[in-house]
């Protein structure tokens, strides 16, 4: 037996001098007369006993990267080396070494967590006598021990994500690569997903290559390969990414006159400012090179704004980055409301001032959904104000989606009241479904139409006639600049792309509400940005937008939100209040994820969150 | 390699095995459409063809019009009422009987015209009308030789009656072989075992693959020391055992429910199931390697294994009787081999020049599928 075949088999007895290494590495795929460049010349090398993050938006090539050093998929050239072994050649003995979790973790829905845990077992040769101990390791590190019992597909989607991780760590591997392991997973979950793999790296010095689509999650890297379009945009830890844009990262506090949204919006319309987002109570500036800050926001508002400077993050460099490499072509929308709704600026922005005094648009009272005697939502109840951004912030399978679908009178509840548009939705949801708009999750296009054909069919879907119909596709495509894809197939379009045609489809009438269901999974952070702009735009317009999201941070964008953890409502709010509500003592709470994962913390200690 | 890891590998390759094995058993007692698909559905399907459809013509509705009623007449139509075959009605006249068959009440008339009997008793041939309804051509061309048969049975006993031999140059007198009393339901069963088989081996197998692709649970499998052949072993020995335990359930109650004869050795019975099931099995798992989702499986496996085994094979339409093309195409049909042998082994025996034949082909066709699966499969995602 060689010695490279007696490492690779049995635990860290030397180490490899490469722990996974990849030399010019090119993949394509191809589907049917089109052909994508999956990755381009990719040459990187991961530092052994560290936790890397890969990092890009949709469609980098994060998965392909990822499936190329598992072995799963050939290289068109280059070479890539995992512990010492080329991975396409002895690929057998490279499975053998490594740990791998596929983005839905792979686990058997049918089979217990225990069932679950023997197979990988027996599949990665773990001696009978050597399981006990290991087991009981897992399910310590992954708090599963009192569900070993239960059917892997009843478990939440936290415990299947840590009982996937369990399966691929039966057998210590020497490299784990996770493909985006946290996606759609509360926040709480993620965090103790995060502290095992520390304990991984710190304990058995395991090296671990995770894929994320949260930026956030960047920072608590070691090192950060950067994909975009395939190609490698950077590697090293994050802190090197954010230390070229010393100096140039703001914040500016929202003044009365001024709103969050609108000062951003203001903002971001600035040439000198490459990025604008909001943060709690105040807008996060990245400004190009040279730029004076004082000059930038010296025009807005009444002239009693003050930057202030912050240290730079890791996503500030991401955007900058991926958008110099785009070309600066998707800057944010500029605030020209020219969305196409009639009110006027100034009365609109009025009516969202003050409209905690109007009728509500969308009342739900004691809203209930079971589906057995399994409750998807309970007790919920919120009011929505017109102009309003009212956002569902949850883990998936939180209920959102299913209150969603009661709202729209798509699914009828079990119990309680809806009212939508002063309309009651169990007498005449019809009636109400015409005066509002809905996107889904899966944006509900049809592939094989082009962009033209899929606006046709939804604006006839709608009972849009004549010019007006022809003035609407027009619209769509001025706005949401779709001319230059207006023939081509819809499937055939990037996420982003998709994304703005739904919303396209989704307003060809002129909704009064507008439901938003999970518009931004799996959408990359510049399209995210700009889909947001869109919807400032729109409730600045008088618009009623109702949002779901998984995204924490985004829940900053709406002005009201509310908190679903299993089917009911922890939270509701604005959300500087909610995070006041989270804050113990005078420890302020920073971001929405410390807020929320405060606030299941405070549920858990009044005796749960159930009723 | 020295000889002490060889052997780890060796045992590395049991317990993974045992492990694949373990979880499909487990996920096959847990699935309740997998555990129907092997045994509610033979028995709904045997339940149905055993007594539901048959070939037989029985209690055919006819129409007797008698213009003249006579001695002879009434004669004639009573071995009509006799025979367990016809369900006789009177009827007027000829119109009436014609509008009655336009409308499907009746699928056959019996017309004995005015002069019947004096033209029996004298100026030579009676002539009986006999109208049938050729729609359903397979029933048309049974009742129409009922008829003759009725009729011929009736001179025979008027002959003897009048105490003279029926003077007839040719006499025909037929023997049915193996199935003497011509029940279709028992070939007809053994070729449903055959269309049984294909569904559990074939669609089960495309599906439940299909499903792994779909879950993402392939693709965890694949990055583990397992081989590609421990994976596809580790599907086909689960559902042999259950291809063959519901092979068992169709020929028990083929042979004690209803009765049909199994004059052949149990022996070759269960040797030609078990190759017939790898064939099957091996076509399941090359549509898998094609078809990545569950509804595409389902399909192909529709089209390119129930479809032919049920049309093709000669369980139901006679291949001889094809058009030749056809005939041809049924040559890459498994299941036709499979029906030539079952038929052979309930109904006649353990006859080796059917037998041998038509396993040498299962032979070859196992071969070929299995080899093209274990060809065609990688344990890669492309």
């Amino acid at each position: 037996m060689t010695a490279a075949a007696q490492r690779s088999e049995h635990g860290p007895a030397t180490t490899p001098s490469t722990t996974l290494g990849f030399a010019n590495v090119s993949k394509r795929f191809r589907s049917g007369k089109r052909s994508v460049e999956a990755l381009q010349d990719v040459t990187v090398n991961l530092r052994p006993a560290t936790v890397t993050g890969l990092i890009g938006p949709d469609g980098a090539g994060k998965t392909t990267l990822m499936r190329l050093a598992a072995g799963l998929l050939a290289p068109d050239s280059g070479n890539i080396t995992v512990l010492d072994r080329d991975a396409t050649r002895d690929s057998l003995v490279v499975q053998a070494s490594i740990g791998y979790m596929p983005q839905r973790f792979g686990l058997y829905e049918d089979l217990s967590v225990q069932e679950n845990l023997d197979l990988y077992a027996n599949l990665q040769g773990v001696p009978t006598e050597l399981r006990t101990g290991r087991y009981a390791e897992l399910m310590h590190m992954t708090g599963l021990g009192p569900f070993t019992r239960r059917l892997a597909g009843q478990l939440s989607g936290g415990m299947k994500q840590k009982l996937g991780l369990a399966c691929t760590l039966v057998q210590p591997p020497r490299l784990l690569l996770l493909d985006e392991p946290t996606v759609g997973v509360d926040p709480v979950s993620r965090r103790e997903l995060w502290s095992i793999v520390y304990r991984l790296v710190r304990e058995e010095g395991m090296s671990v290559l995770l894929s994320t689509a949260y930026l956030d999650e960047a920072e608590r890297c070691g090192e950060v390969i950067l994909l975009n379009d395939g190609r490698l945009l950077g590697h090293g830890p994050p802190g090197e990414f954010s230390a070229e844009l010393k100096g140039r990262t703001f914040v500016v506090e929202a003044t009365d006159g001024l709103a969050r949204r609108t000062l951003q919006a203001r903002l971001s319309a600035r040439a000198e400012v490459s990025d604008a987002v909001i943060q709690g109570e105040r807008v996060r500036l990245v400004l190009d090179e040279g730029a004076d800050a004082k000059a930038v926001v010296a025009g807005i508002g009444d002239g009693a704004l003050h930057p202030e400077a912050v240290e730079p993050r890791f996503e500030d460099a991401f955007i900058t980055r991926v958008r110099a490499a785009r070309g600066r072509t998707a800057h944010a929308h500029a605030e020209t409301g020219s969305i196409g709704q009639t009110q006027d600026d100034s009365e609109a922005a009025g009516t969202h001032d003050t409209g905690a005094n109007a009728e509500p648009v969308i009342e739900v009272r004691d809203l209930e959904r079971r589906f057995g005697d399994f409750y998807a939502v309970h007790h919920v109840s919120f009011a929505v104000q017109p102009g309003e951004v009212f956002g569902l912030l949850g883990a998936n399978g939180a209920g959102k989606t299913t209150t969603f679908r009661m709202l729209c009178g798509l699914l009828p509840p079990s119990g309680g009241e809806v009212s939508v548009a002063g309309v009651d939705l169990r007498r005449a949801a019809a009636k109400a479904r015409a005066r509002i708009g809905y996107m889904s999750q899966k944006f509900s296009l049809y592939g094989h139409l082009s962009v033209l054909q899929n606006l046709r069919f939804f604006s006839g879907a709608y009972g849009l006639r004549g010019t007006y119909r022809e003035q609407r596709m027009r619209w769509a495509l001025d706005e949401f600049e779709l001319g230059n894809v207006a023939d081509a197939n819809s499937q055939d379009l990037s996420l982003g792309y998709k994304q703005r045609l739904a919303l396209a489809c989704a307003l060809m009438h002129e909704p009064e509400i507008l439901f938003l269901d999970e518009p931004t999974s799996g959408v990359d952070p510049l399209a995210r940005r700009e889909f947001w702009s869109r919807i400032n735009e729109l409730a600045h317009a008088g618009v009623t937008v109702l949002v779901t999201t998984h995204f924490m941070e985004e829940a900053e964008y709406c002005d009201r939100l509310a908190i679903m953890v299993a089917g009911e409502i922890l939270a509701l709010g604005t959300p500087s209040a909610i995070r006041q509500q989270a804050a113990e003592g005078d420890e302020a709470v920073e971001s929405m994820e410390d807020a929320f994962i405060h606030l299941i913390e405070q549920a858990e200690a009044t005796g749960g969150s159930g009723s | 390699m020295n000889q002490e890891n060889r052997s780890n590998v060796r045992g590395g390759a049991r317990m993974r095995l045992r492990g694949l094995m373990r979880k499909e058993a487990l996920q096959i007692l847990r699935d309740p459409s997998s555990l129907a698909i092997a045994f509610v559905m033979p028995v709904v399907l045997l339940l149905l063809f055993g007594y539901g459809v048959s070939l037989d013509a029985k209690h055919v509705p006819i129409a007797l019009v008698v213009e003249q009623p006579s001695a002879a007449a009434a004669d004639f139509t009573a071995s009509f009422r006799r025979s367990p075959y016809f369900e006789p009605t009177s009827m007027a006249n000829l119109q009436a009987a014609e509008r009655a068959l336009v409308a499907g009440r009746v699928n056959g008339i019996v017309h004995l015209r005015a002069d019947f009997e004096t033209r029996l008793d004298g100026q030579g041939p009676a002539p009986i009308q006999v109208i049938v309804n050729g729609v359903d051509a397979n029933t048309a061309g049974i009742v129409k030789g009922y008829v003759q048969g009725v009729w011929s049975n009736w001179l025979q006993r008027r002959a003897e009656a009048a105490g003279h031999e029926l003077a007839m140059p040719v006499r025909l007198e037929p023997r049915v072989w193996f199935n003497p009393d011509m029940r279709s339901r028992d070939y007809l069963v053994p070729g449903l075992v055959v269309v049984i088989m294909t569904l559990i081996g074939a669609m089960l197998t495309a599906l439940v693959m299909a499903r792994e692709w779909e879950r993402g649970t392939l693709e965890a499998l694949m990055v583990t020391p397992v081989t590609i052949r421990e994976i596809l072993i580790g599907k086909l020995v689960p559902y042999f055992v259950l291809g063959m335990g519901s092979m068992g359930l169709s020929v028990a109650m083929a042979v004690w429910l209803f009765d049909v004869p199994l004059r052949g050795s149990f022996a070759v019975l269960a040797a030609t199931s078990a190759l017939f099931l790898l064939v099957a099995l091996g076509m399941g798992l090359l549509i898998s390697v094609v078809a990545k989702n569950q509804f595409v499986a389902g399909m192909l496996a529709l089209v390119t294994t129930f479809l032919p085994a049920f049309i093709l094979s000669g369980f139901i339409f006679d291949i001889n009787s094809m058009p030749v093309a056809i005939q041809v195409l049924t040559h890459i049909v498994a299941a036709r081999y499979f029906v030539a042998i079952l038929q052979t082994l309930f109904l006649a025996g353990d006859v080796w020049g059917v037998i041998l034949p038509n396993a040498a082909a299962l032979v070859v066709m196992a071969a070929i599928f299995l080899g093209l699966s274990r060809r065609k499969s990688r344990k890669r995602l492309e």
